[in-house]
This record gives structure tokens, sequence and C-alpha cells, in this order.
């Protein structure tokens, strides 16, 4: 009964879904729009257990001294901080909003822009040329990476005078964006739908249930 | 010069004055062939209403309206009952009551309207009404009494459904066929035979593992496809006895997790080697995740990396920061975006479909195996629809090209 009934459930609900997307019909719709919220009121219960988990985790770094544990005093002061403030007086009070305006957006904004630093480092390590491919790949980024920046065509039409040509390496990056690019991403997208399609076959007719704790 | 620029314009004014007095003098017309039915594949909610265009002669007239004005101050020859079509004027009644005014300003182009405030279940007619330049207006004759009603099938998606009805027939019959115990053949895939090696590898140096689920809940086919791996990998690690740490970014996926990560331990009778806390909650917020898992990784500097289910910006920090911890990386995701950056920064990477055949590949169970033959029989149609519909363009058929317009 254990694994029946979910297997049961999921069936069920997979050809449900399913359905709901090829018929416009208004019962149709609710029941869409009814799952969407069943699936909504679950996180909240689930939330409570992750947040236990959070503590615990922390709490038994500040026992036993793990490294670096009196960041996990951060994690608590900023805690409580936030529920104090946004449970009683909510999301739009001015403190929390300043909170969330100058303390949560300037740090995500910190390790979104260490993007560009992490993408020079394996762009660096992509592009050295030590076979065939990495010399093609190379060979590629230069003119991609040259058609972006604004002197890329300046640069080309002077060294490229002689051919005739103006503004090529602009016209070069959108190609190789437009033809091998794209068409090498709607191959992976083709595999990824047939996979997912798969996948999805899979789990409706009870043949994958590794999710639900593997084993049968 | 013969012609001057003086007599451009007044030659240009005579043929403007020409055509628009050979308008004006035209009756107009009232609005005809005026149809209301039932929106096809809708939930119900509207009716839509057509009648005939204007006729060629309105529409002349309509062009040169912005001149009308001009004109009539410079010659007051012009027939004032002109017959510029200038709005219409949408009437409704409910249930054969009185005809009230709905709509008051469509362009006179149009030859449609979708009237999506109906009263549910109530019957509805229609009057379309053109008003004139001159404010004269002529109504069309009332249509007949409509009521919406939903449809259960939406009959545009039938190419799309007749498409997942074949690849899903194709893929459900290989699975039953596997079920014959007859062997199938599958590729090697370097990323998931390198499993065993980055386990063994973090066995022997005595250090964790770190399982990344990625930014997707429970409901993405992605994630749900890097929990199957996760629970093969479990497997492993009981039997190796290493330690597993799984950071979840959301609340449900952490409870399945759990729930499958200690079912694999009892599988292999290594119940007593599971440990709850290292599968633990981290953050929802993305940033914030990609920092904790930073933060391990330094820290704890596993040996072996798994980046497996769906990731966004983040894919790079933390791929980067576990190469640069020396750590073995396997990564997997259907993110074509963050391939490129996986492919650069990772020692494996499954490239968007092998992610979903993980599971029969770690697991070699037959029927598992047969999904992934039906996936290559869609591959095969796909191709195959592809060749012939370029075949037949050549040859300026466009059929196959018409009809995947219309699946898409």
């Amino acid at each position: 009964m254990k694994r029946q009934v979910p297997l049961a459930l999921c069936f069920l609900f997979g050809v449900a879904m399913i359905y709901t997307q090829f018929s416009p019909h208004q019962y149709s719709d609710a029941v869409f729009e009814e799952v969407i919220k069943w699936g909504l009121i679950i996180s909240p219960f689930a939330l409570v257990l992750a947040v236990v988990t959070l503590i615990q985790t922390h709490v038994s770094r500040i026992r036993f001294r793990s490294e670096h544990w009196q960041y996990s005093f951060i994690v608590f002061f900023g805690m409580l901080v936030m529920v104090a403030v946004g449970v009683p007086f909510g999301q739009l009070n001015p403190v929390f909003v300043w909170l969330y305006d100058n303390v949560q957006v300037p740090m995500d904004a910190t390790m979104f822009s260490l993007l560009a630093f992490f993408i020079a480092s394996a762009a660096f390590r992509a592009f050295r040329a030590r076979a065939f491919e990495a010399t093609l790949l190379l060979i590629t980024a230069m003119f991609v990476m040259m058609g972006n920046i604004p002197v890329g065509d300046l640069i080309w039409n002077e060294l490229m005078s002689w051919t005739g040509w103006t503004d090529g390496a602009s016209w070069l990056r959108q190609e190789i964006l437009d033809v091998p690019n794209t068409a090498a991403r709607r191959g992976i997208i083709l595999g990824v739908s047939l996979g997912v399609i798969s996948q999805s076959i899979r789990i409706i007719l009870g043949i994958e249930r590794s999710y639900l704790g593997g084993g049968d | 010069m013969i012609y001057s620029k003086t007599n451009f314009c007044v030659l240009a004014c005579l043929v403007l004055f020409l055509c628009g007095t050979y308008a004006f003098s035209q009756e107009p017309t009232a609005p005809s062939n005026v149809v209301a039915k039932d929106t096809p594949n809708d939930d119900g909610t509207s009716i839509a209403v057509t009648w005939d265009a204007v006729p060629e002669e309105f529409l002349i007239k309509f062009n040169l309206g912005m001149f009308r004005n001009l004109l009539q101050r410079w010659s007051e020859k012009i027939d004032p009952e002109d017959s510029f079509i200038f709005r219409y004027e949408i009437l409704r009644n409910t249930d054969e009551g009185e005809f009230e005014v709905i709509v008051t300003d469509l362009d006179p182009k149009l030859t449609m309207y979708k009237d999506s405030k109906i009263v549910k279940g109530k019957t509805h007619a229609y009057i379309v009404r053109g008003v004139y330049n001159n404010a004269t207006s002529l109504d069309s004759a009332q249509t007949a009494g409509v009521k919406a009603s939903g449809q259960w099938f939406h009959t545009g998606k039938t190419p799309l459904f007749l498409a997942m009805l074949i690849f899903s027939t194709a893929i459900v019959w290989n699975i039953y066929h596997a079920r014959s115990g007859r062997e199938v053949f599958i590729r090697r895939i370097p990323g998931l035979e390198a499993v065993e090696e980055a386990i063994g590898r973090a066995t022997e140096m005595g250090r964790s593992i770190l399982y990344v689920l990625g930014l997707g809940g429970v409901d993405n086919v992605a994630t749900i496809a890097s929990m199957t791996i996760l629970g093969q990998v479990a497997r492993r690690t009981a039997d190796y006895e290493t330690t597993l740490r799984v950071p979840c970014n959301d609340p449900i996926v952490l409870n399945v997790v759990r729930e499958m990560v200690k079912t694999s331990y009892l599988d292999v009778g290594r119940p007593d080697a599971y440990n709850e806390d290292d599968i633990f909650f981290l953050t929802t917020d993305q940033f914030a995740y990609a920092a904790g898992v930073d933060g391990m990784m330094i820290r704890e500097k596993p040996a072996a990396v798994f980046l497996q289910g769906q990731f966004y910006a983040e894919s790079l920090l933390m791929a980067e920061t576990g190469n640069s911890i020396g750590a073995i990386q396997i990564a997997g995701t259907d993110s074509e975006h963050q391939l490129p950056f996986f492919i650069a920064a990772c020692d494996y990477t499954l490239i968007g479909e092998e992610l979903y055949a993980a599971s029969a590949y770690l697991s070699r169970e037959p029927m598992l195996l047969g999904s992934l033959k039906g996936q290559d029989w869609g591959k095969l149609l796909i191709f195959a629809a592809l060749v012939l519909g370029i075949s037949l363009e050549f040859f300026g058929f466009n059929w196959i090209t018409t009809l995947l317009q219309r699946v898409s």
C-alpha cells in the first residue's frame, strides 16, 4: 500500500494534467488551477521542516566548533531579525524593505558579479589550443568576441580592408550565433524534449519509482 | 523644368480631390453577413461576431479620410452626405431582451469581434452598427441567439496531441518489449561511467562527496532525473561508507531526497551509515545557495562534486569553485545555456537527454533501457521529418513545414 497508493495517484494526476494541456474547458482549467494550489499549500509545511534542519545544522556546527563556526551566529542573527521584522509587520514594512534592499540585494549582486571573473578563468582553460577541436573553439570564440566589442568592426575594417568586406566582425559573429550555434542548441532541445517525455511516461506508468524512495 | 514643385502639388491635389469626390458619392451600406457563434477552442467564456469586410471603395475613403477636413475647407463642393466608414459599434442583447451598445469604437478595418464579457448560460444576439463620418449609422440584421459553451478538446492542438501519442506509443511499446529480456544496446556515456570512479576516488582519499541538485523544485523533470541518479550514488556511498553531503534549496526536494537516500542505504543493508544531517536545507535564494555551496566546497574540500539538475547563472560559480579545489566533477543539466559552462569547468558533463538516460544506464533495468530505445525512435522520426521537409521544400511543397509549425 505504501507504494501502490502514491503510484496510483501519480498515474491519475499525471494523465489528468496532460489532458488539461489539451482541453480549454472551464472544468479542465479549474482542475489545473486546483492542483497547482495544492502544490503551493504543501510548500509551507515542507518549509517548516527545512528551517528546522537549517537550525539543526548550524547548532551542531556551533556545538562541535566546526571550521568557521562563528559564522553560524550570523545566520541566526539574520534569521531572527528578518522574522522579527517581517512576521509581525509584513513584507512591505520600511525596515524590512530597507534590510532587503541594502543587505540581501547587494550580496546577491556581489555573487552575480563574481561570474565575470569565473567566466574569464573558465574561458582561459577552455580556449587552450591543445587539440583540433579546442583550436576550432578558440578561433570561433575570437570571432564572436571581436563581433561583440564595439571596436571589433573598426579593427576588422583596418586589418581586412584589402578584402573590401566592411563590418565583417559583427556579421560573422551573428552568423556563428544564428546558424551553427542555433542548430546545435535545437539538437539539444529536441533530445531534451524527448528525454522529458520518456522520463514523464516512466514516472506516470510507475516504471521509474526511485523518486518514491528507491527499490520496490 | 517642365514639372516644377508647384505643378506637382497642384496635380496631386487634383487627383486627391477627384478620388475623394468619387468616393464620397457612394451610398453608405450597413455591415453585411453578420454571424455570431461560440468561439471555438475556448473555455466557454466568449462569443465571436464576424461580418464582411468593408467594400474596397470604403477602404479607399478611409485611407483618404485624413485629407477630408483639408479638402472640405478647400472646397465646399464636397458632398456633405459622404460615406466614410468611421467606426463600428457592437450591440448585444441577453435572452432576447433590449439591445445595448457594448463596444463603441471598433476599427473599421476589423471583421471580427470577440465578446469576452458574456453572461454564462445566457443566449446573446448581436447587431453590428456602421457609424459613418457624418454621424449617420446603419445597423446590420440581428444575428441568431448564441449560447457559449466550453470545448473538451482543443482541435488546434490535434497535431501536437498526435505527435505526443506517437512518441508515447513508441516508448511504451519498447518498454514492454524490453520485458522479454532481450538485451538492449546502449552507447557508452563517459559521464556516467565516471560515477564509479568519482565515488572510488572519494573513498580512497577519505573525503566526502557533494551532490548538488540545482534550483529546480520537485515538479521539475530534471530534478527528478537528478534524484534518481542520487539514489544510485547513495547505494554506492553506503557500500563504501563514504560521506554523501546534499545541500538542498527546496524544502520539498529536501524531504524527498532524505527519504530516497535513506531507502538506498536500507536497500544495501547499511542503515547505520545513513546520517540525516548530511542532507540539509541551505536556502531558497539563488546566489545565497551558490555562496553556501561554494563555502562548503572551500571548507570541506570534497573529492567528488555532482552537479545534476536544473541550473541557472549560478552554474559556473559552483563549477569553477569545484574545479579550483581539484574535485572530480560530474555535471548534468538540460539547461542548454549552462552546458558550455559545465563543459568548460567540469571533468564530465551529461548533455541534455543523457541526464534522463542516467537512471536507466546506472540501474541497467531492462524496462528503463527500453524507454531509451523508444526515445531513439522518436529522434529517428524527427530526423526523417526534417529530411523529408527540407527535400519537399526544394520542390515547392511545404506540407511538412506547415505541419511542424502547427505542432510547435
